[in-house]
């Protein structure tokens, strides 16, 4: 979920809490504040209909509602004295303007006493209240109302401003993004005046520069190892060469040497595909150019011609399309000519090797051992099926590590008793 | 034929100069960047092998060096780092070859002969032995002048073998360089050695002079009959 889209929720679920607390609130203090209108209101009635009764006395007549808004009783003295003015809201038949017929209508009543001429009277006044649900129906809407209009306004403000103020972040993301240790000259670099951004920035320099340096040290390191090591080999293999070469040996000592011989050979392989790999890993080769597959893949097959025709194996290409990929050519070549050479090796006497090059992907397919390999582990380094013998075991290891530099996949499978390995180059 | 070997691993040195002593050669050698570049400014060599990391300097300078005074281009550098850039710069610098540490005798050989060949000055680019001529720009093989029909990889290989004459090449040195590293599977050998058997038969079958030796099942040596 985007910064934004998460801002958006967060803001519409707690003004949504918000707002429905207030609105209670809001309610509650609003009924009251009409209720204590409506009582001050009910008190000047009251003051007024005791002084016009001075001058009226018929209106101590008015023993019913019927006539008027409010009614006059008298009471006993006692009574009149523990009077209280009480105000309560209770309900009665009315007919307003919205009505057909009466209607039980919320009233306040102001129930009160008062003294004329020595006898005592209870005084009652109504006074219509607003209607509570019709009330709590109105605010309903109105809270929606709000709601949804200052989501909406959120949204686009967030929009705006969220967009405008998380600028420099996002280009310096996509700077980031795009940045290659050991291959992107310049740092991901934002002008910005935001302390955070800033803040950032500084820390993922300083992080890439520390990577940077740690990278150098190590392309130091494997160029100091290969050294290291390959001068020692060279030294070995070539003390024995002129050894042989001297002549004077026993068959047997010449067995013995030929053996070391040939271990030092496999050390060599090893340290080669080794160095290989931590520097495909290393992503040391970028030098990408547009290449053909297809040209790869018939040069490829031309070396291992006489190879495959001694090993009794058709070697045959088709292509379907042709194939052009943005890669470096050694590695294309490392990866094709691994995979082929696999094909050709692990194969049996008069079988077939079957190279399809079509518009995204290439495919390897060749007889062999009738039993699929394990296709987790054949890529994997150092596996070795049981069969294999003689291998270093880093060849597919190879293959794999190449492929997912440049994001191409590259599947084992095992179909109509063939082995096939396919590339792809596109997904 | 003058050559300098430039190197600082004294092992590896002395293992050059033994086997190019073999070849005739007058040989020198330095072992630091000092001694390589007096022994340049003074002398002329008709091949150099250079190493690229030296104690003092960097052999791309005395490169550099060379190249500044025309001589740049019978300098074949040894490096064990097989770094592309390197490589480049090296041959950009007018550097003739690259050779990667490890390497096999034979083609330390028979490299340093293709680069005496290639600025030997009487144009001519064959080699011959006994009744034979091999023609490295026509790509021929004749026996007492008549032409005898090798394939692509036959022809590669009895090259490789002149150029190792009398000299042991074994069988990986022979796959390496015929064809490309990494053939590291146990059934090449005898790919190898049907190679040579037909090789051989049409050595004597066209009556040449030539014969390719078993060396203790380990490479082969050819000689003259």
């Amino acid at each position: 979920m985007k910064l934004l889209n998460q801002s958006i929720k967060y803001f519409s679920i707690s003004l949504l809490i918000i707002i429905s607390l207030w609105a209670v609130v809001f309610y509650f203090n609003m009924l009251s504040e009409i209720k204590s209108s409506v009582d001050e209101g009910l008190e000047n009635y009251k003051r007024q209909i005791v002084y016009r009764a001075e001058n009226d006395s018929t209106l101590l007549q008015q023993h019913t509602f019927e006539e008027g808004f409010f009614t006059i009783h008298e009471i006993l003295q006692e009574k009149a004295m523990r009077f209280k003015d009480r105000y309560i809201d209770t309900m009665m038949y009315m007919q307003d303007a919205d009505d057909e017929e009466p209607e039980l209508e919320p009233v306040r009543m102001l129930t009160t006493a008062f003294e004329h001429e020595e006898k005592y009277y209870e005084l009652s006044i109504i006074n219509s209240m607003v209607e509570e649900d019709d009330l709590v129906k109105e605010m309903l809407w109105e809270t929606i109302f709000l709601y949804v209009f200052l989501v909406v306004g959120i949204i686009l403000l967030n929009n705006i401003v969220l967009r405008r103020l998380w600028k420099p972040f996002y280009d310096f993301l996509s700077q980031l993004k795009s940045y290659r240790l050991g291959n992107s000259k310049q740092l991901p670099r934002v002008e910005t005046t935001t302390k955070e951004f800033n803040d950032l920035q500084q820390a993922v320099t300083t992080l890439l520069l520390h990577s940077i340096e740690s990278y150098e040290h190590q392309k130091q390191f494997i160029g100091n190892a290969s050294h290291e090591l390959q001068t020692p080999l060279a030294i070995a293999t070539n003390k024995l060469e002129l050894l042989i070469e001297q002549g004077n040996l026993k068959e047997q000592d010449a067995g013995s040497i030929s053996e070391v011989l040939e271990i030092i050979q496999r050390l060599v392989r090893l340290n080669k595909s080794l160095l290989l790999l931590t520097k495909i890993e290393n992503k040391q080769f970028l030098d990408n150019q547009l290449i053909s597959i297809n040209e790869i893949a018939k040069q490829s097959c031309e070396d291992l011609e006489e190879m495959a025709s001694f090993k009794q194996v058709t070697l045959s290409i088709v292509e379907r399309a042709e194939l052009k990929v943005e890669m470096d050519t050694s590695l294309a070549a490392i990866i094709v000519s691994n995979l082929l050479r696999n094909a050709v090796f692990h194969n049996h006497d008069h079988g077939s090797v079957e190279v399809v090059v079509s518009e995204q992907s290439i495919r390897i397919i060749n007889t062999g051992h009738p039993f699929p390999l394990d296709a987790e582990k054949v890529f994997t380094r150092f596996y070795k099926s049981e069969l294999e013998q003689g291998g270093s075991g880093l060849g597919l290891a190879i293959v794999k590590a190449i492929c997912s530099m440049y994001g191409y996949s590259v599947v084992y499978a095992f179909e109509e008793q063939k082995h096939c390995f396919e590339i792809q180059f596109r997904s | 034929m003058k050559i300098l070997v430039v190197e600082d691993e004294k092992e590896l040195l002395k293992n050059i100069v033994d086997s190019l002593t073999k070849e005739h050669f007058v040989i020198e050698s330095a072992v630091d960047f000092r001694s390589a570049s007096d022994k340049i400014g003074l002398y002329d060599y008709d091949c150099i092998l250079l190493d690229i990391m030296l104690p003092g300097g960097n052999g791309l300078e005395l490169l550099e060096q060379l190249k500044q005074s025309g001589k740049a281009d019978n300098v074949i550098i040894i490096s064990a780092k097989d770094s592309l850039d390197d490589k480049l710069k090296g041959l950009e610098l007018g550097a003739d070859d690259y050779l990667t540490k490890p390497f096999h005798i034979a083609e330390l050989n028979a490299r340093v002969k293709a680069v005496l060949r290639r600025n030997k000055q009487d144009g001519k680019n064959t080699i011959e032995l006994g009744n034979a001529v091999l023609d490295l720009q026509d790509r021929l093989f004749l026996v007492n002048g008549e032409p005898v029909p090798l394939n692509r990889k036959e022809f590669d290989i009895l090259n490789y073998f002149l150029f190792n004459k009398n000299r042991l090449v074994t069988k990986t040195a022979l796959a390496e360089h015929v064809w490309g590293d990494n053939i590291d599977q146990a059934d090449n050998f005898d790919f190898i050695y049907y190679q040579i058997k037909n090789l051989r038969k049409k050595l004597t079958d066209s009556n040449s002079e030539l014969e390719i030796e078993a060396v203790y099942g380990i490479g082969y040596k050819l000689v003259e009959k």
